[in-house]
């Protein structure tokens, strides 16, 4: 029963990712601007140029170009960064997992902030104290991330130097990673030095992604609470004897948090979005960062890569929320 | 003399809300250990106001004007937060009216019902879960085990209210208000319930305050009466003795307005409009 | 309806945020009149110079000036005029194209829903920056470029919200009346469901220009706007973030400018949403 819905949304989840790879594919031939012309020498020979171009996947009509990529595809050939030179394979799996970390701790900061704003929220209900969090956390809300990255750079980059403004880790520190999760694997592996530079490096895209999301988890989880917290169960829980705090984090917090969940993955694929410009900003070497150059510099196989690699996270997302959704409640549980 | 388990005096009320319109008009009643009474009347006639009151919940817009509330001789209007807290969900429970929302859909059985006595028992997990199955049977639950692990949706309604009511009496109240406990369930089911909830309170020897709009359920197993218009007390007295001889002419509509089933043609007899002029000439209501 | 309008013109949010883009759209049709500077007009003499009241401001510089002497202010007031144009026109296409598909989709049903939601499934699983810069990338930069990319990135907003309305409002007792009376489903569509889905719809655009101000601000950032000479936020951000050492308010003020405008376009549509919604369902 379980299985076969997971089996149906596999298959949706195929066809998207299809759908994607076919957009991105006519997208990018209607391109103005041959890329070929950009990265040829002069006095190259045409016989030169011709065999550039059948490298790179660029002869023939548009239907034998579609049939060549999505053969190579499916056997995993992604092709030749035409900017970069490398295999776009590897490019992206060197830089994937930067994001990734980048990612997650943005969703578990967002999480563990938005979670309490909304517990605190909860509590104060009907005290002064209550609209100051709701207006608070509306002004977060409406600032999107773009805006918190610039304004974290400007405080706590320049005017109060606290983090650094770049990269992911001190080139001195960077010798003997055997993975690219420098995050996991300095952790891992026991090295706090290593572990407390990536952090470092790590906090202020890690605030620019998570604040707004934070706020947005805090919004909906305090609403679905509060409606938690005038059910009839409450009262009687609370004639048992519970204090206030226990009441919402034992008895109400576990029927709060399916909806919370649907609408945090939603943003939480915005928020891997985001990553292509908080990349950019903080010159963080992920596949945010690498996305923008692979367009200016039209870099078909590159940009194509990309967009199937963010197609793909976006839709597993979806696929891992709709999962956690069904598991967490007990009703669809026993179906 | 024995002194009541329970006793109001005088309870008055407003609605802040409604420009202090009363809702309760000086209320008087009485309750005796192991007594069953039954509080009677319409929508909207303050039986929920009270019963809110004995539990400590009123809502924020409703204002006690006059009156106590007397438990074993302690005033609940003007006891301090900390007793109140001793005395309310220990000594006196409640046995909600809808089965469906009053249950936690998100955890199984046994955890809310061994949370009352591990919190205010001090009972150990495994303590608790034996005292649970034991409550479980007296309520007439067959396979209490499995009752225990399940969570609510996979309950029916008749089981889901026979363990609200065990969880009633889990800490052995002096005290149990039933708010129409069976008003959201089957016809088939209530008499089962009503039986149980008799059952129960011999048993324990605990005294009830059974809040209903049904004269029918308190022939069955109130003691005693009282009746309630507006927030007004009309009679009260023992069972038998109000409906054999009310004194009231709204109680004695009441009762001629119930079905009979000994005569199923003979038709509904509403309340008459004239009942009604004259409850309010009484009360004073415009 | 005319009762909740008028509701909704006493919201706090609404009068803020209609009062600062009724602002916005002075500045940016009077601008000529009103900046104290040419936008264009570089100074070296007076490269990076303070706001006024710190030492060294230039009066008649009221923002400083940037790197090439150019001043802050006046680029700022030009500057709106782009955020405005890209907000208004972007936000309309895109709710244009995206309703008009939630309408069908929702209404119609069957197969042509199926392929509407199937398309927006799709087009939900680009990152919105990626997608736009893709699409700026191959229209060729330009103001024409960054509107049909907003626009053709976001209906999507529109078409889900517009859908999920209409068959709310489709399966409510007027529609049934509507069909035993014999309309037409175009007309019911129209005349009957189109109306209702209004205030949601109003709410959204406001918010939807928020949105296109941002990633119009993006763009220029990334440079894949207009032209570098043509005074945009986006581009002032940028150039501020080159020089932010030495001079912390060329991007400071565009960024503030940003903000607010975000903020408006946000309050507006958040009091709107609230005024503008039939109390029975929410």
């Amino acid at each position: 029963m379980i299985a076969l819905s997971i089996l149906n949304r596999l298959w949706l989840a195929a066809i998207t990712l299809f759908g994607v790879g076919v957009v991105v594919f006519v997208l990018l031939r209607v391109v103005p601007g041959d890329p070929i012309a950009m990265m040829i020498s002069p006095g190259s020979t045409p016989e030169q140029i011709a065999r550039m171009r059948a490298h790179y996947g660029l002869d023939g009509g548009i239907g034998s170009q579609f049939w060549v990529w999505l053969k190579a595809l499916l056997t995993g050939d992604f092709g030749t960064s035409i900017s970069l030179r490398r295999n776009v394979l590897e490019l992206l799996g060197e830089r994937l997992p930067a994001t990734l970390e980048l990612a997650t701790a943005a969703l578990v900061f967002a999480a563990l902030l938005g979670g309490s704003v909304a517990i605190a929220g909860t509590m104060v209900r009907r005290t002064l104290l209550e609209p100051l969090i709701d207006a608070v956390n509306g002004t977060v809300l409406a600032v999107p991330d773009f805006v918190w990255a610039l304004a974290l750079v400007l405080v706590l980059g320049v005017f109060f130097p606290v983090f650094p403004l770049s990269g992911r880790i001190d080139p001195s520190l960077q010798a003997d990673f055997a993975t690219s999760f420098y995050l996991i694997e300095s952790l891992v592996r026991l090295r706090p030095a290593q572990f407390a530079d990536v952090a470092a490096h790590m906090a202020m895209p890690v605030l620019a992604l998570g604040l707004p999301l934070a706020a947005i988890i805090a919004r909906v989880l305090k609403e679905t609470l509060l409606e938690a917290m005038v059910q009839d169960y409450i009262l009687l829980a609370k004639l048992k004897g519970m204090s206030t705090l226990r009441l919402v984090l034992q008895e109400a917090l576990r029927n709060a948090v399916g909806p919370t969940i649907a609408l945090t993955g939603v943003q939480f694929t915005f928020l891997i979005g985001g990553t292509v410009i908080i990349e950019r900003i903080f010159a963080y070497p992920g596949i945010g960062n690498m996305a923008i150059d692979a367009v200016i510099n039209r870099d078909l196989p590159l940009i194509q890569g990309l967009v199937l690699v963010f197609g793909s996270l976006f839709i597993i997302i979806n696929v891992l929320v709709d999962m956690l959704v069904a598991a967490l409640n007990p009703r669809l549980r026993h179906g | 003399m024995t002194r009541s388990l329970l006793s109001i005096a005088g309870l008055s009320a407003v609605s802040d809300r409604d420009r202090g319109a009363p809702i309760l008009r000086k209320v008087a009643l009485a309750l005796e250990r192991g007594e069953v009474r039954g509080l009677v009347g319409e929508s909207g006639a303050g039986k929920s106001t009270i019963a809110k009151a004995l539990l400590g919940i009123l809502p924020r817009t409703v204002r006690v004007t006059g009156g106590t509330i007397r438990f074993e001789g302690r005033d609940l209007l003007t006891a301090p937060a900390a007793v109140l807290r001793q005395i309310i969900g220990s000594e006196i429970s409640l046995i909600p009216q809808d089965p469906q929302t009053a249950l936690n859909p998100g955890r199984r059985i046994e955890a809310q019902l061994t949370d009352g006595l591990r919190l205010r028992r001090g009972m150990s997990a495994r303590e608790a879960h034996a005292r649970a199955l034991t409550l479980l049977e007296e309520v007439h639950i067959r396979e209490p085990d499995r009752v225990l692990r399940a969570y609510p949706h996979e309950l029916s309604g008749g089981m889901r209210q026979r363990v609200l009511i065990a969880s009633a009496f889990a800490l052995e109240p002096k005290l149990v208000i039933a708010d129409e406990p069976t008003t959201a369930l089957d016809a088939t089911v209530q008499k089962q319930i009503l039986r149980l909830i008799r059952g129960m309170q011999k048993a324990h020897g605990t005294g009830v305050v059974f809040v209903t709009h049904d004269l029918g359920v308190v022939a069955q197993i109130c003691d005693s009466v009282t009746l309630l218009y507006a927030g007004q007390v009309i009679e009260e007295g023992r069972t038998a003795d109000v409906l054999a001889s009310p004194q009231h002419p709204y109680t004695k509509a009441l009762i001629a307005a119930g079905p009979r089933y000994d005569r199923p043609d003979a038709g509904l007899k509403p309340v008459p409009q004239a009942v009604f002029d004259q409850l309010r000439a009484e009360i004073g209501i415009t | 309806m005319g009762r909740s309008f008028r509701a909704a013109l006493c919201d706090p949010k609404v009068i803020f945020g209609c009062g600062f883009i009724l602002v916005l759209i002075v500045l940016a049709i009077f601008a000529p009149w009103i900046a104290p500077q040419d936008p264009l007009e570089q100074n070296l003499m007076l490269g990076t110079l303070p706001p006024a009241g710190f030492v060294d401001a230039e009066p008649g510089y009221w923002f400083g000036t940037d790197d090439l002497g150019r001043d802050v202010l006046s680029r700022l007031i030009y500057g709106s005029r782009i955020a405005l144009t890209v907000a208004f026109i972007a936000a309309g296409l895109a709710a244009l194209v995206g309703t008009t598909l939630g309408l069908l989709a929702g209404w119609y049903r069957g197969w042509v829903e199926t392929v509407i939601t199937r398309l927006v499934d799709i087009w939900m699983a680009f990152p919105p920056v990626l997608l736009s810069t893709l699409l700026v990338a191959v229209f060729g930069s330009g103001l024409h470029s960054v509107i049909a990319a907003i626009a053709i990135i976001d209906w999507t907003r529109f078409c889900r919200v517009v859908r999920s309305e209409t068959m709310a409002q489709a399966s409510m007792d007027y529609v049934t009346a509507a069909r035993t009376i014999g309309f037409s489903r175009f007309r019911i569509l129209v005349s009957e469901i189109l109306p209702n889905v209004a205030p949601v719809l109003v709410a959204l655009v406001s918010l939807e220009m928020g949105i296109a101000v941002i990633v119009e601000a993006i763009l220029s950032f990334v440079g894949l706007s207009v032209s570098s000479d043509t005074p945009t936020w986006g581009g002032m951000i940028a150039q501020g973030r080159q020089i932010i050492y030495q001079g912390w308010w060329v991007m400071v003020a565009p960024l503030v400018m940003l903000l607010l405008t975000v903020l408006a376009f946000n309050q507006l549509g958040d009091g709107l949403r609230r005024a503008l919604d039939p109390m029975m369902r929410r």
